[in-house]
């Protein structure tokens, strides 16, 4: 299924988008301007870029800590996002949530998650949602290979399948949860268990954004015509360290060193000019990009605190109970 | 609706709030064809298909989780947990997601969901089919908590918290679901978080939710029978909880007692004493006292299950000693 070059200029925009944002983050952490955790997916971006190309605004995605990329990818006010991981009262958690927990549900964005493989189990109510209202609809949630161990994770395989939901459960295999390789974490593989719930596989290189687009678009289409899960793992790179101030000491230089040459923001420059993409319209890119992330910036920067006195607010949905 | 069981209240609610509202649907294990495994949900999968009762496998974190989601998704589930013993499964579906997403996301939603679970002793049933664990749930910000008494509050509470925007536990008393009551025919939409004051008196109050409204009217039976009018609130709402009544009572009364059947310690009895001492503090002409179970987890056997459950005796032995 080959896509037009504007189609591939357009993810390659959104992984920069994504690049761009996280490195203006990680600098405005070092600075001392976001509080709390901050989690980045710097090496990743080509696997949301990627999966939400092939979605609507009226689907669903949620997220767990590391959702920077599943976020902007689905669309979200890159204002409202910079200003809720500064802990802004513009935020689009209103400061409230941060890094951890940014949310766009006008958007089909169920949120981030801080808890560990708690996204699948919410995706898989919206995904039955989304099969009772009959109008195509599907949801996806992104998880690390860390969630494979949570007993969620296997308990949401076996209802998807179950009761054919229309759901893409789309793990971002980076090697790594926290500290700890995959291999001493999952006695199996995802693989193993689509097979043993009769669920759909797909592996793909994850660093590649135009085989992760193709990959999900496949499943995705599938799923809207006839509602049933499928499992899209994506081998990918987590580049930055688990969160930012982790020196990474315990992975090897070897390791560090390829993942140069795996980053898919340049492998996917290579193929677009290749493909007759030229230098000038990759600047243009990236200059937009930069143009955009700035005033978002300036913005959130700008904006004001959250008032102390607004504890209570939006606790209850009814002020007064 | 005439004269009905408890449990056919609460089948009642459900059937009338799905007929009323398409977005309603319930989720549990055994709820379909079985229709439950205490019979709540009997007959609805034939009236509504399969659709809208799921029959879940034996998942409870993913069954509430699966509420949250839909929730999310303009749906309002209505969640089933067999026994309250089995919500350590879902807690951090109500604790961390269920509870904080309207609050967390800056108000952009709400989370509609609703999820049933009976509590309580009285079958034998043991250690880990017999708890009363509401008090958890009260903890939590962004959770509302209420616990019916009687058919009619079966009905009514259940129809409010479907209703409701917000999560709703409803804790329904195992040992009330055979229990008979008159149940209006258009019974009043009862708002969560108002008490109901279940027997007037003007000499000591006592507070109770769930099936320790009974036992407060037969202590009081007992203590109007010695000339002491004994006022009696039906909390209806543990969370929220209605601290206006209780006050009002309190400065009418000036004896309070708090009775449940849950675990005396750090329960919802220690919170009403703790805000009464704070905000009533002049009102009151003796201590305020608890009545719960004890410190145990509860018990299998007969004789012991028995000692360990609050009874009339009990509320009776607290009013003299809050009087004395
Ligand atoms: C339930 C739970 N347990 C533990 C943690 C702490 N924790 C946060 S991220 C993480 C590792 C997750 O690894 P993975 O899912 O592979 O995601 P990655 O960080 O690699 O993107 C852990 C253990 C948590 N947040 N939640
Ligand atoms: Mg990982």
């Amino acid at each position: 299924m080959a896509m037009k070059l504007k189609e591939r200029a357009d993810l390659y925009r959104m992984m920069l988008l994504i690049r761009r944002s996280e490195e203006r983050l990680q600098k405005l952490f070092a600075d001392g301007m976001i509080p709390g955790f901050l989690h980045l997916s710097i090496g990743q971006e080509a696997v949301p870029a990627g999966v939400s190309s092939a979605l609507t605004e009226d689907d669903t995605v949620s997220s767990n800590h590391r959702g920077h990329g599943h976020t902007l990818a689905k669309g979200v006010d890159l204002n409202g996002f910079f200003a809720e991981i500064l802990g802004k009262a513009t935020g689009l958690c209103k400061g409230r949530g941060g890094s951890m927990h940014v949310a766009d549900l006008a958007k089909g964005m169920l949120g981030a998650n801080g808890i560990v493989a708690a996204g699948l189990p919410i995706t898989t109510g919206s995904a039955l949602a989304h099969k009772m209202q009959a109008k195509g609809n599907i949801a996806v949630v992104y998880f690390g290979d860390g969630a494979l161990a949570e007993g969620v994770l296997h308990e949401c395989l076996n209802i998807a399948k179950l009761w054919s939901l229309p759901i893409l459960f789309v793990c971002e295999n980076n090697g790594w949860s926290e500290f700890s390789p995959t291999e001493r974490q999952l006695a199996t593989s995802l693989d193993k268990l689509g097979k043993a719930f009769g669920i759909t596989y797909k592996e793909v290189d994850g660093n590649i954004v135009d085989e992760v687009a193709g990959a999900a678009g496949k499943l995705i289409t599938g799923m809207r015509k006839a509602a049933s899960p499928a499992i899209l793992e994506c081998r990918t790179t987590r580049v930055r360290g688990h969160f930012e101030g982790d020196r990474q000491d315990y992975r090897d230089s070897d390791e560090l060193a390829g993942l140069d040459a795996r980053d898919p923001i340049r492998l996917a420059g290579e193929t677009l000019r290749e493909a007759g993409l030229t230098d000038e319209a990759l600047a243009e890119i990236a200059a937009d990009v930069e143009a955009q992330i700035e005033a978002a910036t300036e913005a959130a920067v700008a904006a004001p605190l959250p008032e102390a006195g607004d504890i209570l607010a939006d606790v209850y949905t009814r002020a007064e109970v | 609706m005439g004269e009905m069981r408890y449990l056919k209240a609460v089948n009642q609610a459900l059937k009338d709030a799905m007929r009323d509202d398409s977005t309603v649907f319930l989720i549990g294990e055994d709820i379909g064809a079985a229709g439950g495994s205490f019979k709540a949900t009997r007959d609805l999968l034939d009236i509504y298909g399969p659709e809208r009762v799921y029959d879940a496998p034996i998942a409870e974190a993913a069954i509430t989780g699966i509420a949250v989601g839909a929730a999310l998704t303009n749906m309002r589930p209505v969640a089933e947990i067999m026994f309250m013993d089995f919500i350590t499964l879902s807690m951090d579906m109500l604790v961390n997601q269920a509870a904080k997403a309207r609050s967390m996301f800056g108000g952009q939603g709400s989370v509609p969901m609703v999820l049933r679970t009976p509590h309580g002793g009285g079958l034998n049933a043991g250690p880990q089919h017999s708890q009363c664990l509401e008090a958890w749930l009260a903890h939590v910000p962004g959770l509302k908590v209420v616990c019916p008494s009687n058919p009619a509050e079966a009905y009514s509470l259940l129809r409010a918290a479907i209703d409701d925007p917000d999560p709703v536990i409803v804790v329904e008393n195992k040992a009330l679901y055979a229990m008979k009551g008159e149940v209006p025919e258009t019974p009043e939409r009862v708002e969560i978080g108002k008490a109901r004051i279940a027997r007037p008196g003007e000499d000591a109050t006592v507070v109770a939710y769930g099936a320790a409204v009974g036992l407060a009217e037969a202590a009081a039976d007992v203590m109007a029978a010695e000339g002491v009018e004994v006022e009696v609130i039906d909390l209806r709402s543990i969370q929220p909880w209605d601290e206006a009544c209780v006050l009002e009572s309190l400065s009418r009364t000036h004896n309070l007692v708090v009775v449940h059947e849950a675990v005396e310690a750090f329960g919802v009895g220690a919170e009403i004493a703790a805000r009464m001492v704070d905000i009533g503090f002049d009102e009151l002409d003796g201590p305020i006292i608890r009545v719960g179970a004890p410190f145990a987890p509860s018990p299998f056997g007969k004789t012991l299950e028995e000692a360990y459950r609050p009874n009339a005796d009990r509320i009776v032995t607290a009013l003299r000693r809050t009087l004395a």
